[in-house]
């Protein structure tokens, strides 16, 4: 009796996608919540700690952020472009496209792991060793506490978008898509935007705000 | 009606009763056909049977703690394990019973029926949220047991992340997964409120626990994800010793406290929500009456899920934040009131002139509303300033909250459940029982939490395992009471038991209730419906009481349903 239960309840396979599109889209609510909070607490402390978190930024590596900026705005290009060739019902313009996505994806995750080597490596994580004695030591290991738990959650996103990414290949790669039937591509569509989204977010916070100062 | 055509009737319902061996509990009896289900029935059995046990686990440690207050020294445990206890007590009842009782099992079960739908939109994402919940539930039992946590439920930095002896991970680690068991359940429920309705169940057709439910579930999907990281944050400062938090880190302890209280308070209402939907159901059916102003009620529900979110505020009045901040949330705290009492005022009117039969579900159902009114009513002089100064972290707060979700909302899951036991496992229970245990379960309630309000006016304030002698005869009552509720919560458990396996055999309506989980055999087959539903009427479409008096001055009849 399992399996009839996840399709059952539908009448018509378009109502099965838009539900699932649906569900998808209030998923992606709660993540806005989810990060919100952290952006929430992260401007809070920045709030109290301007010294500390101006110092904290300049140690940041603004070059390897800007490339995984780059890097992710073209993956969600290049998925935006698959999703339109399914709907034109073109599985191999559909797979080249992701496949673009997932090394681009891949290189963002490479990129971000090379730059926390060099935080560990200049003792930014906060704790006893910590390298920054600057006006406001207790703001810059805040920050830099903000900075592992959002970066670190973003790749723990990014990790589950590859793996939902390699399914949906797959399947592709089987003949499983046509035109009028693509759900899985536009629903882990959602998911890849909305990961990407947080890093335009994490960017501003990260890299550039207080930096100038 | 006249008795030959009773009988008549009669013998058809037991035709189809009979005839009623293939359902979703005949269907396979294997443990995986169990583990392994997608059936929306079945999973809410799933849910019944662990928020039991964790209900039962909070109630033990609420009863030592009862037991301790006896003297004025402490009777039986040490300050230490005192502090364990009520944190033990607190965590459990809220997040591992309260936040999820009605709508995981009620909710789960009746939501499809109640629509004509044959399961939720996410089936497997349901299973999902069960396995998550009892995770989230063994990480935390297996650390409060292994010496748990003494900082209270509310978890409050810097004593939680710097001073606390005990296991702060660990809780909130099985409390973040836990969350994600709700966010899977209000999402889902979401979902299948918009897109699985039966043709003709429009919105204002459905009946009002579905709006309690949607509302409740629009609180999980948006709060929820706040208090995960608001945990993960502790976390990370408890185990790395940077201070977000800890001011002695450079970090902000109210920030921690606004961010737990923007979930907290959303939270409380979602702890009272779906009861208010419970209760709007039993009421009609038992007063032979449609619902009094049924939009008013619906839309209360809303309101009340939206103004949730803005009242936070109120449990730090005396935080040390803004006055002005205080003096915007007294006020919103008091609009929340408005909605609620709107709909005590819709159940009074449902019962005016009704027919009112006093089965058990009833009786949990009219007790609700007096309990609710008075938490409502004693919320009102903590919201007020002036009053919460000498009120805040007394026994008052403490009668205040368990009026409302003790005395509310656990009784409107012990009323949803005896309404809908003979849906869901085909057999009645003992009515005779059922109203013995709801009757002492409002007085041993009474006597239990009443005096605290006193105790709170008087000064006593709460988490402390010893206090002045001058308190002890009201503690004594408090304690007295305490032992009647665990007996009267007990019994349910025998009683229900006892008819799975002797209670009659159920009708598929025999409450004579309008609704389409009525319609359907008791218990349900496993596709809910043999063919879809069409729905025609709108919710609780009984007969005038005109219509009753007319047609009972004709046959003589004293009652429609004895
Ligand atoms: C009429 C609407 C309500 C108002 C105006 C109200 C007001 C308040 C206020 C002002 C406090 C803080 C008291 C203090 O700590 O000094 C409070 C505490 C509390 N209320 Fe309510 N309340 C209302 C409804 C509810 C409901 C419906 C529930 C639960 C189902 C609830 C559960 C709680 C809990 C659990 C606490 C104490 C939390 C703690 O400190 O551990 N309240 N309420
Ligand atoms: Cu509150």
């Amino acid at each position: 009796m399992a399996d009839i239960h996840s399709t059952f309840q539908y009448s018509t396979p378009a109502h099965r996608s838009g539900s699932s599109l649906d569900g998808m889209w209030l998923f992606l609510a709660t993540e806005v919540l989810f990060f919100g909070a952290l952006f929430l607490a992260w401007t809070v402390s920045r709030h109290y700690h301007a010294a500390g978190f101006a110092e904290a930024a300049r140690h940041t590596e603004i070059s390897l952020g800007t490339i995984n900026t780059v890097l992710l705005v073209t993956s969600s290009l290049a998925y935006a472009a698959g999703l339109a060739f399914i709907e034109q019902g073109d599985t191999r313009r559909l797979l080249q496209c992701l496949s673009l996505t997932g090394l681009l994806g891949i290189a963002f995750v490479c990129l971000k792991l090379l730059e926390w080597h060099d935080d560990f490596y200049e003792h930014l994580f906060p704790g006893s060793g910590f390298a920054l004695h600057g006006p406001d030591p207790g703001g810059a290991q805040i920050f830099f506490s903000f900075y592992f738990v959002g970066t670190g959650l973003h790749i723990l996103h990014m990790l589950a978008g590859l793996g939902l990414l390699a399914w949906v290949i797959l399947r592709a790669w089987r003949g499983a898509f046509s035109s009028r039937s693509h759900l899985a591509v536009e629903a882990v569509g959602l998911y890849w935007s909305f990961v990407d989204v947080v890093w335009l977010v994490l960017y501003p916070l990260i890299y550039v705000v207080g930096r100038p100062g | 009606m006249s008795h030959a055509l009773d009988a008549t009737a009669g013998e058809i319902e037991a035709a189809t009763v009979r005839d009623n061996r293939d359902n979703y509990l005949t269907d396979e009896w294997t443990v995986w056909s169990w583990l392994a289900t997608t059936d929306h029935k079945r999973i809410a059995l799933l849910y019944f049977a662990s928020i039991t046990f964790f209900f039962f686990l909070g109630g033990a440690a609420a009863a030592l703690m009862r037991f301790n207050l006896l003297t004025p020294t402490g009777a039986i445990v040490s300050p230490e394990t005192y502090n364990r206890l009520f944190t033990l007590h607190g965590v459990v009842m809220v997040w591992f019973f309260l936040v999820p009782a009605v709508p995981v099992t009620i909710g789960n079960f009746v939501t499809p029926l109640m629509i004509g739908a044959r399961d939720l939109a996410f089936p497997k994402v349901n299973l999902l949220s069960w396995y998550l919940f009892i995770t989230g539930g063994a990480i935390t039992l297996w650390a409060l047991f292994m010496g748990g946590l003494d900082t209270g439920w509310t978890l409050y930095t810097p004593l939680s992340s710097a001073y606390a002896k005990g296991y702060v991970v660990p809780v909130a680690v099985g409390i973040f997964i836990s969350g994600f068991s709700s966010i899977a359940t209000g999402l889902n429920f979401i979902v299948t409120i918009h897109r699985l309705r039966a043709p003709g169940m429009t919105w204002y057709r459905m009946p009002v626990f579905l709006w309690s439910l949607y509302s409740t579930s629009v609180i999980y999907v948006l709060a929820t994800p706040v208090l995960a990281m608001t945990l993960l944050l502790l976390a990370f400062e408890t185990v790395f010793r940077v201070g977000v938090f800890d001011p002695a880190l450079g970090g902000d302890p109210i920030l921690f406290q606004h961010l737990f209280w923007f979930y907290s308070h959303p939270a409380v209402y979602i702890m009272i929500l779906p009861g208010l939907g419970v209760v709007s159901e039993i009421i009609p059916v038992f007063a032979r009456k449609r619902l009094f102003g049924y939009k008013f009620v619906v839309w209360c529900s809303v309101m009340i899920a939206v103004i949730s979110f803005f009242v936070w505020g109120h449990h730090m009045f005396v935080a040390g934040t803004s006055i002005y901040s205080a003096i915007v949330f007294s006020l919103l705290s008091f609009m929340v009131a408005v909605p609620s009492a709107i709909k005590v005022f819709n159940w009074i009117g449902t019962l005016h002139k009704g027919f009112i039969h006093f089965d058990a579900p009833m009786i949990y159902a009219l007790g609700f509303v007096g309990l609710f009114t008075m938490g409502g009513l004693t919320g009102l002089f903590l919201a007020t300033l002036a009053a919460d100064v000498p009120l805040h972290d007394t026994y008052f707060v403490v009668a205040h909250f368990h009026y409302i979700m003790v005395g509310g909302m656990v009784s409107a899951f012990f009323g949803g459940l005896h309404y809908w036991w003979p849906k869901i496992t085909g057999r009645m229970y003992p009515e005779m029982w059922g109203r013995v245990a709801a009757a002492m379960i409002f007085f041993g309630f009474n006597l239990t939490f009443f005096p605290q309000f006193i105790l709170g006016y008087l000064g006593m304030p709460r988490r402390y395992h010893s206090y002045p002698p001058e308190f002890q005869v009201l503690n004594v009552l408090s304690s007295a009471g305490s032992t009647i509720l665990a007996v009267a919560y007990l019994m349910p458990l025998f009683y229900f038991a006892w008819s799975l396996l002797a209670g009659a055999r159920a009708p598929a309506n025999p409450w004579g209730a309008t609704g389409l989980e009525w319609q359907t055999p008791s218990p349900p087959p496993v596709q809910n419906f043999t063919s879809t539903p069409v729905v025609t009427e709108d919710p609780y479409s009984y007969p005038s009481p005109e219509a009753i008096q007319m047609e009972q001055a004709e046959t003589g009849e004293a009652r429609p349903n004895g």
